[in-house]
């Protein structure tokens, strides 16, 4: 579990923003996000509710509800081209066959008047368009044997309802498998599991992403989940990455003060001595509505300096790929003159 | 310790079944969900019993039955010497008054329709107006108290004209806090009070909930399915499966020392947050699914799933075995008797033996 920097780039995200029109203003969902998955690496995006992961991968998938939203900058390059560019034609030839998509609910994405079955087929064929029916039956069933449906051939059959939440994620999975995506966005998708069943799903992923070499973009709330499955992390606020690093280094240096709140405040259950107070980062999340120009954490923040209230922090890179957005690691001469320019505007308004 | 106080709540055999009913008209009962299944335990006042276990275990049903929302099948729930499922209706509200519940989602459980003030005064203008309170309270006193109540659990009082939606999920967890502590309970049973929330939330209300424990010497059980959270926070652990509790222990010790099959399984899959441990962790990974609890067995209830199983769990249910006076636990691996060489054959003779 390690960056190979030799892999080949499968996907590529440059300054992606999405904004939506709202009676109540203009929703900054994702606003200047930027990473880069390589082919076998597992990529993992963390962030509050409503911090623009779910938003950043629909639009990676363009599947961004229009109106309200819109993607308004930035590219998505997929094997060197940008897909922001293609027709929606085109564009139904990557989705669910290049890259494919599992979400929180696997019942938003299969049809639930439609046998496991048919739904399996149809995908299969709709990208493969020589396969026959039985070829693809054959192969749906053996996806679903791999990822471990007992009595596959009969199951298969069945409607998505008479299939646990954990049977429906492994479905979700075994299509992924049977058009060999090279890309696969897991949008929370181990959320609604348990932990026996989560950890069953976890390996599947693993697997098809060392085995296949699939580039996998992880979407989840939970640090112990992104511990054990990322190469790779983005830690997303506000519609803004503010940390991005490897993995092993974002728990050992996290150096934005969100990130390291983040990791201090969960009880971890090989070291917390119990009756202790867990560090907790005061406050809350900050509506991404009509946000003046400023580190959208500044409220929350205990390092807060005044130009933090003023700009938006510029990007530092630490070394080895890890970048910090924050204040603290600008010097003084950068922070004099964001400071003196915003006071400049501030009196213009 | 604990076990030599008197227990505020004892909890003997408690089943609740759900009817299953035929989709005719005559609605025949088909069957039933055995949601939770013959559970026993005590808690012990000032302390936290977590209860664990996948959805679907029981866990809600259990609290709920306890708190007499649902009317238990069969079995006790004994609180201050008064068993609840046989106390006739005002005897039952005077005592519900020291339990109170917390739940899940902040944004299901709060009446959008009533102000944050309305939904906090609740609970005290019901048992005001019942005349089930020591000293009757004027509306003076009511809105005095509802002001110390939000400002004891972290919200403005300035807020107490707004309505729910108007709040994020942390402060509405908030105001359903200040709700149940409004009647100074003794006990509260909260149903997952965290598991919606972000996690630099759910430290701040965890937080607050283990301020008012020392605070007002109250007792929890407290449900959640992050075992991390229910290692925080607990004095001790029950672990639930289909309807059963399987282990119970005092928290160190069961974490320090799983014993159950299904426990130690639960515990090595719930992720850790630092790279470094999750490496190298050997996990042990369950397969199958939770099986649907609509069904009696005669065996132990975790055999399709257990990787430890022996012939002998397929038909001898597991009794509940002492380990030490704090911890027990339903799994036929600790029996005086060895049954590790007793094949399937022996094992089905045995058990179609009639019982003495
Ligand atoms: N009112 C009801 N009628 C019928 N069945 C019910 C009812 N309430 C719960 N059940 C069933 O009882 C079982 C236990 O449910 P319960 O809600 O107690 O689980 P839980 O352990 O709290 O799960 P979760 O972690 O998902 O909240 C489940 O099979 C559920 O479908
Ligand atoms: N269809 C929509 N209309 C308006 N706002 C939206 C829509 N979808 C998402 N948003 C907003 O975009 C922001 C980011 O949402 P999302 O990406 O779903 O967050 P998360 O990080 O929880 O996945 C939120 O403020 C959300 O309210
Ligand atoms: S930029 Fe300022 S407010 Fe933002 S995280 Fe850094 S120190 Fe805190
Ligand atoms: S009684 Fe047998 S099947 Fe049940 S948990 Fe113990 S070893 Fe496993
Ligand atoms: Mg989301
Ligand atoms: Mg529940």
């Amino acid at each position: 579990m390690s960056l190979n920097p030799n892999a080949k780039v499968v996907l590529e995200v440059k300054d992606l923003k999405t904004y939506f029109k709202t009676d109540a203003g203009i929703v900054k969902a994702v606003d200047g996000v930027s990473f880069t998955v390589r082919e076998g690496e597992t990529i993992g995006i963390v962030g509050e509710s409503g911090s623009g992961k779910s938003v950043t991968n629909l639009s990676v998938m363009r599947l961004i509800p229009s109106p309200p939203g819109k993607i308004v900058g930035g590219e998505v390059l997929f094997e060197g081209e940008d897909i922001l560019k293609l027709t929606e034609k085109e564009m139904r030839e990557i989705r669910g066959n290049k890259i494919s998509m599992i979400f929180q609910d696997p019942m938003t994405s299969l049809n639930p008047f439609l046998k496991i079955s048919t739904q399996m087929v149809e995908t299969i064929r709709l990208h493969e368009k020589h396969v026959t029916k039985q070829e693809a039956l054959k192969r749906s069933i053996e996806m679903l044997k791999l990822v471990g449906i007992p009595s596959a051939e009969k199951r298969i059959q069945s409607y998505p309802h008479q299939f646990s939440g954990g049977m429906r994620q492994r479905v979700m999975i075994a299509m992924a498998l049977s058009c060999n995506a090279q890309v696969l966005v897991a949008d929370e998708p181990t959320t609604a599991l348990d932990v026996t069943i989560q950890a069953q799903i976890l390996e599947l992923i693993d697997k098809l992403s060392t085995k296949m070499g699939t580039a996998v973009i992880l979407i989840t709330h939970d640090l112990g989940v992104v511990a054990g499955m990322c190469d790779q992390v983005c830690v997303m606020y506000a519609g803004r990455v503010v940390e991005k690093a490897l993995t092993e280094d974002l728990y050992a240096r996290p150096s934005h003060p969100y990130t390291e709140g983040l990791i201090k405040s969960v009880p971890r259950m090989d070291t917390t001595k119990k009756g202790n107070r867990l560090f907790s980062i005061e406050g809350q999340p900050p509506n991404v509505i009509d946000l003046p120009p400023c580190c959208p954490f500044h409220p929350r923040c205990i390092k807060a300096m005044e130009v933090c209230r003023h700009a938006y922090p510029p990007i530092k890179d630490l070394g080895n790929g890890h970048e910090v957005a924050c204040w603290l690691y600008a010097d003084e001469a950068t922070k004099a003159k964001a400071l003196a320019e915003a006071n400049v505007e501030e009196k213009a308004t | 310790m604990s076990t030599t106080k008197k227990p505020l709540l004892e909890v003997r055999d408690l089943k609740q079944h759900f009817p299953i009913t035929s989709g005719s008209l005559l609605q025949r009962q088909v069957g039933a969900i055995r949601a939770v299944d013959g559970i026993s335990f005590d808690v012990y006042p000032g302390e936290t019993l977590g209860i664990v276990g996948e959805s679907g275990c029981g866990k809600s049903t259990t609290v709920r039955s306890i708190s007499q929302l649902y009317k238990p099948t069969s079995g006790s729930v004994i609180f201050n010497g008064i068993d609840l499922v046989k106390a006739d209706q005002r005897t039952m509200l005077k005592a519900r008054r020291d339990i109170q519940m917390i739940f899940q989602d902040p944004y299901a459980s709060l009446d959008p329709r009533m102000t944050v003030r309305s939904i906090i005064a609740e609970p005290l203008v019901i048992y005001n107006s019942r005349r089930l309170l020591e000293t009757p309270l004027s509306s003076l006193d009511i809105e005095r108290k509802v002001e110390d109540l939000m400002e004891r659990v972290g919200l403005n009082k300035a807020f107490k004209n707004r309505y729910p939606h108007e709040f994020s999920g942390g402060q509405r967890q908030r105001i359903g806090i200040a709700r149940a502590l409004a009647l100074n309970p003794k006990i509260i049973l909260a149903d997952e009070p965290v598991s919606a929330l972000d996690v630099s939330i759910q430290s701040q209300i965890l937080n607050l909930l283990g301020d008012l424990q020392k605070e007002f010497g109250l007792t929890y059980i407290f449900i959640a399915h992050d075992l991390a959270v229910i290692q925080h926070i607990s004095t001790r652990v029950a672990v639930m499966y289909l309807g059963k509790i399987v282990e119970i222990s005092e928290a160190v010790q069961l974490y320090d020392n799983p014993l159950h099959p299904y426990t130690t399984a639960l515990l090595s899959a719930a992720p850790i947050p630092d790279p470094k441990v999750e490496r190298e962790r050997q996990r042990i990974i369950l397969t199958g699914d939770v099986p649907s609890p609509d069904k009696e067995r005669n065996g132990c209830y975790f055999y399709d799933r257990c990787p430890k199983r022996m012939p002998w769990c397929s038909c001898h249910l597991p009794p509940m075995l002492d380990i030490d006076p704090k911890h027990q636990v339903a799994c036929w691996l600790y029996d005086k008797e060895d049954h590790s060489n007793v094949t399937m054959e022996e094992a089905l003779a045995d058990a179609a033996k009639p019982k003495t």
